[in-house]
């Protein structure tokens, strides 16, 4: 971060700071967005290493606006990509209104930290989220999946603060170049 | 707080409590994963809901197709030309077996004439192009770009160069999914190439190697044997080649030997598949002689035998 210019708007945004609030339309936006990136297709490595876009998207929104994102968006959200990814209808909805409510629970505490210690966290978060969906294949009769299976949350994690800084971007106040 | 969005202050009703919604909802969610396990209520809500995502998901394939053509495009002319030179010669290999071909042909079809049988695959064969494996890591499955409009229905054999890679299990509008032979408790019927024993091809799911089940410690199977449909099960015509046998454990502990095998079809590698048509079905089933009906209503046929 250090090695930024100090301009730079690739940092979080400081405690400081008042953001701007956030239009509900470009929630929206970045679900879709979100969805559309799960929906890209994918094989071999690139299959192994792909996280779950949409779960980061609904993590970051459940956080950072739990007036706007909360069990319920998610939920629906989940019945979504339960057919774009022709599963079990409740699977993903189940998993999503888990993380949901982890989030609303953690927010405050998340909050605290900075971006890259909040990562770890988040991983966390998605991994709880992983071990209920496993839990529910295996109980349907599902085999054991690979252990390449907990492989996209911690790349979800990793990718966790740069998606927190590109989606509080809008936020940010613009300042004028006086004041740096 | 950071925001200047005004947060009501907590003693306003906020609706129900996260933990609330989060128990309603979950509970839903269980009801429909026990609905579409169970039952398979919901696949009329799905096929709508997929037709409705469709656009979103050409849209996303786009840049990847438009790349590859792109990246053809610009293919060096040199690995063409090597390309060329080298199916050439493969042709060359393949003259005499295939001038053979046109005879045995022939033949074929006069023995099948005198024995009354059916063509082999009279349905329709469709090519299909497969636009990305599933992402449940749960399952195999791999998606292809044809579906209702070409006329694909569910159950039909999809095969690829050199064997069998699955079954068409569910059709969108213009896309279908197919369940590949190695996906968890998917069978398939065989034959052994070399002696004609019949078994069963089971699945094991990702990561794991197939097997014939329930085969006796004694059955002659040996490593390297090759595996046929035996095409008793209607869906898969007889005499595709599916797997070559891997391992074969004979532990006389056990009832079963555990018999491993390779598929020979390469799911993950072809870009194409074909899509075989169901018209080579079972003949009609033979309708069961009155007889035996009345006797199996009569109670376990109890004194109607004689007479």
């Amino acid at each position: 971060m250090s090695l930024l210019p100090r301009t730079s708007s690739f940092a979080p945004a400081r405690p400081e700071e008042i953001l701007r609030p956030v239009n509900p339309w470009f929630i929206l936006l970045t679900f879709l967005l979100g969805l559309l990136a799960n929906l890209t297709p994918a094989s071999g490595v690139m299959l192994t290493l792909k996280p779950d876009f949409l779960a980061l998207v609904i993590l970051y929104w459940c956080i950072q606006e739990p007036r706007y994102v909360g069990v319920g968006v998610a939920w629906l959200l989940g019945l979504v990509m339960d057919v774009g990814d022709a599963t079990f209808f409740g699977q993903h909805a189940l998993a999503y209104a888990l993380l949901a409510y982890a989030a609303e629970y953690f927010r405050r505490r998340v909050l605290r930290f900075p971006l890259w210690q909040q990562a770890p966290q988040v991983a966390a978060l998605l991994l709880l989220c992983a071990l209920l969906v496993l839990l529910v294949r295996v109980v349907g009769g599902a085999p054991l999946p690979r252990w390449t299976y907990v492989i996209p949350p911690i790349v979800g994690a990793l990718l966790w603060p740069l998606l927190s800084v590109v989606l509080q971007r809008p936020q940010r106040p613009m300042r004028s170049t006086a004041e740096l | 707080m950071r925001h200047v969005s005004v947060e009501p202050p907590p003693f306003f009703h906020r609706g129900p409590s996260p933990l609330a919604r989060l128990a309603f909802f979950g509970l839903i969610s269980l009801a429909l994963l026990f609905a579409d396990t169970r039952y398979r209520y919901l696949e009329g809500l799905r096929t709508a809901a997929a037709v409705v995502l469709y656009p979103l998901q050409r849209a996303v394939q786009m840049p990847g197709e438009a790349a590859s053509w792109v990246g053809s495009y610009f293919a060096s002319k040199h690995a063409l030309a090597d390309e060329n030179a080298a199916l050439k010669q493969e042709l060359l290999t393949r003259a005499p077996s295939v001038q053979g071909y046109a005879p045995l042909m022939d033949e074929n079809a006069r023995l099948k004439g005198l024995l009354e049988m059916q063509a082999r695959f009279p349905g329709a064969a469709r090519t299909v192009e497969v636009l990305y494996t599933g992402r449940d890591p749960f399952t195999q499955k791999l998606f292809v770009n044809r579906g209702a409009e070409s006329d694909i229905k569910p159950g039909e054999a999809v095969v690829d160069e050199s064997g069998v890679v699955g079954q068409v299990t569910r059709v969108f509008a213009s896309m279908a999914e197919v369940t590949l032979i190695t996906d968890k408790d998917h069978a398939v019927p065989v034959r052994v190439e070399r002696n004609g024993v019949r078994s069963v091809f089971f699945g094991a799911g990702a990561g794991r190697a197939p097997e014939l089940r329930f085969m006796a410690p004694s059955a002659d199977i040996r490593p390297g044997d090759k595996l046929y449909t035996s095409g008793i099960d209607g869906t898969y015509p007889a005499g595709l080649a599916v797997a070559q046998v891997e391992t074969v454990e004979r532990d006389t502990g056990q009832i079963f030997a555990h018999i491993t095998c390779k598929p020979l079809s390469g799911a993950d590698r072809s870009q194409y598949l074909l899509v075989l048509g169901q018209g080579a079905a079972q003949p009609p089933r033979p309708e069961e002689p009155a007889e035996v009906e009345s006797a199996k209503k009569g109670g376990h046929g109890k004194g109607r035998r004689g007479g």
